[in-house]
């Protein structure tokens, strides 16, 4: 790739300065923002911050409810349950975030190169996209990872697998735009080899959209890893994670709601803070999202 | 004519996109560990019979002309044998995929009403209470996990208040009159689940329309609001809301595995997960193709609609098609 010094910088610089505008007055993006921060501090620090291991199980003490031992109870295997939720942040961040920037990463970069080509790669690329966009999400997910048996690794591929297509449309639909403009055919009559332009001209104009789908599509990762682990085909027991721990708990929902309860409130903040984060950088960056918000 | 063309050649792509996700379920299922003959016959089987199996299984010859085979026959109507009960797939899935739309279709005919509603709404009143609460609301919808909306809603109507069945104990032989007063809860949980996104991209949209020189006009020359909203902007408004409605309805048809797992209710989503875990290769790909075909349906469903809507689509030749892929 021709990434030079000049092209990198160009990068850089139109993403810290989309951040640096987005940032200022805007209460939305800087609530969400303070919430995924937030929530990243706490699963970093987990292993420091719990005085329990969240595997380890008591017989002697299950199911109890708020001790000083245990802040939130313990489950019916006598795990403590705050453990468990802030353990839990590091595997739904994980997975969220190497899933998401993979899938936004190649979403990108086969979405801007497709639309430069506009050809009969093209029209190609597109229609297997939305071969695959047409098949249900959760079975797509459900097949890779029986396929291959579920672990951090093959969750990451199989959401990849799922929402490059999803992405690429998205970033295909801005590209189209931005190669009428002139600076495009500038590059072009200048003789610029594709890759380079696509990656200098192309893509740090895109970058907003990018930036956009990036938050977007992190809060629906961490809705789908966690149905995963519900449904049985994501993390496996023992791992802490909130879907796993909902699952395992919800049966016991009248006996220590908490058990249910706090994962889902973990979960949801997260995801609150994320869709904050992706309205204010939206709203900022001015990109429309009436196209975007289709569901999972 | 050009509208006709169009048409035309969104009909071809929506074929080839059918087809197309078929074959990548296929070679996906094949990927699948673990071998069907043996899994049928049990671990005591001799290889012969193994063997015998696979062959009349059709397991021992390679995986395109098995495909071409499997594409033939579902040209034709015929989707194959399952392999785990040996019944035709075709009745099985019909059943099916007929409960799951007794769940989806009052959801997504209530819940797109609801949510295009108050998306206006909450444009229209931009800042004020109601746009917050709607807004709010909203937001705290798609942040839960709907299989925790439908836990909660479980719990409440089997111990709290126990008026609606809270799981369904029929197996999937229920007829739909048995299974009508199980249909609500799921049916709630899925309106919910996609009302919130509807409800946010139509919000968008009014607020992005309200502003525009036409709508203003309308204001000036001293239309209501109402008359101003319906007239004006309502039609504009709609149309980039359509993509996400068509999006969101397909995503039904996945959302209800999870749904229909909760509730124990017996649609297309829960012989989804059954299928995947007893690698039942015809009944995975019969499941793959009714939903892609309802993905692009809805999205084709979207099209037309843009067009009927909008007159601009109809003379600017291949815009709509550009646009949407």
């Amino acid at each position: 790739m021709t990434t030079t010094p000049d092209g990198r910088s160009s990068l850089r610089g139109a993403l810290g300065g989309a951040l640096g505008g987005a940032l200022r007055g805007s209460p939305t993006l800087v609530v969400g923002l303070a919430l995924v921060t937030l929530h990243v501090l706490l699963a970093l620090t987990a292993p420091w911050t719990t005085g329990h291991d969240p595997v380890v199980t008591d017989s002697g003490d299950v199911l109890s409810g708020p001790t000083a031992a245990h802040w939130l109870g313990t489950d019916q295997y006598g795990r403590d349950i705050l453990s468990r939720v802030l353990h839990g942040g590091r595997y739904a961040l994980a997975v969220t975030g190497l899933a998401t920037t993979v899938a936004v990463a190649a979403g990108t970069v086969i979405g801007c190169f497709t639309a430069y080509a506009d050809n009969w790669l093209d029209e190609v690329v597109m229609r297997v996209m939305d071969a695959l966009l047409s098949i249900p999400t959760v079975l797509a997910l459900l097949v890779v990872v029986t396929v291959l048996d579920p672990d951090l690794w093959v969750v990451v591929l199989a959401i990849t697998v799922v929402y490059t297509p999803a992405v690429t449309r998205v970033v295909r639909g801005a590209a189209r735009a931005v190669i009428t403009q002139d600076y495009v055919t500038a590059a072009r009559a200048r003789g610029e080899r594709a890759p380079s332009i696509v990656f200098r001209e192309i893509l740090p104009n895109v970058l907003d959209v990018v930036l956009v789908e990036l938050a977007m599509r992190a809060s629906w990762v961490v809705l789908l890893v966690a149905t995963l682990s519900f449904l049985g085909f994501g993390a496996n027991p023992p791992t802490p994670d909130w879907g796993l721990m909902v699952e395992e708990n919800r049966t016991a929902l009248t006996v220590v709601p908490l058990g249910t309860i706090a994962p889902v409130v973990a979960l949801a903040t997260l995801v609150v803070g994320l869709n904050l984060s992706a309205d204010g950088l939206s709203k900022r960056l001015g990109v429309d999202r009436a196209q975007q918000g289709a569901a999972a | 004519m050009s509208a006709v063309v169009a048409v035309g050649r969104r009909v071809l792509i929506a074929l080839l996109t059918i087809v197309l996700a078929s074959l990548f379920v296929f070679l996906a299922v094949q990927a699948l560990p673990g071998d069907v003959a043996r899994q049928l016959l049990g671990q005591d089987a001799t290889p012969e019979a193994v063997a015998a199996l696979r062959e009349t299984l059709g397991l021992d010859r390679d995986v395109w002309s098995r495909y071409a085979d499997w594409l033939l026959g579902a040209v034709r109507g015929d989707f194959g044998v399952s392999l785990v009960s040996g019944a035709p797939v075709g009745p099985d899935l019909l059943t099916a995929f007929g409960n799951s739309l007794l769940i989806a279709v009052p959801a997504v005919l209530v819940g797109i009403t609801v949510a295009l509603l108050l998306g206006v709404v909450a444009g229209v009143r931009r800042g004020r209470t109601a746009d917050t609460a709607i807004s709010m609301t909203a937001l705290v919808l798609m942040s839960v996990p709907e299989f925790m909306m439908a836990t909660v809603l479980v719990l409440l109507f089997a111990i709290v208040f126990p008026v609606l069945p809270a799981v369904v104990l029929r197996g999937p032989e229920a007829t739909p009159v048995e299974l009508l007063p199980s249909v609500v809860l799921p049916a709630v949980v899925l309106t919910l689940a996609m009302a919130a996104y509807v409800v946010r991209s139509m919000r968008s949209s009014t607020i992005d329309v309200m502003s525009r020189e036409f709508v203003v006009t309308a204001e000036l020359k001293g239309l209501t609001p109402l008359q101003v909203v319906r007239r004006h902007a309502l039609p504009s408004a709609l149309l980039p809301v359509l993509d996400v409605v068509a999006l969101n309805v397909a995503w039904l048809l996945g959302g209800v595995v999870v749904v229909e797992n909760v509730f124990n209710y017996p649609g297309m989503g829960k012989l989804m997960i059954e299928s995947v875990h007893n690698r039942d290769l015809p009944m995975i790909e019969a499941i793959a193709v009714v939903s892609a075909a309802v993905y692009v349906l809805c999205n084709l469903a979207a099209d037309m609609t843009a067009l009927a809507l909008d007159p601009r689509l109809r003379t600017r030749r291949r815009t709509r098609s550009r646009r949407s892929a």
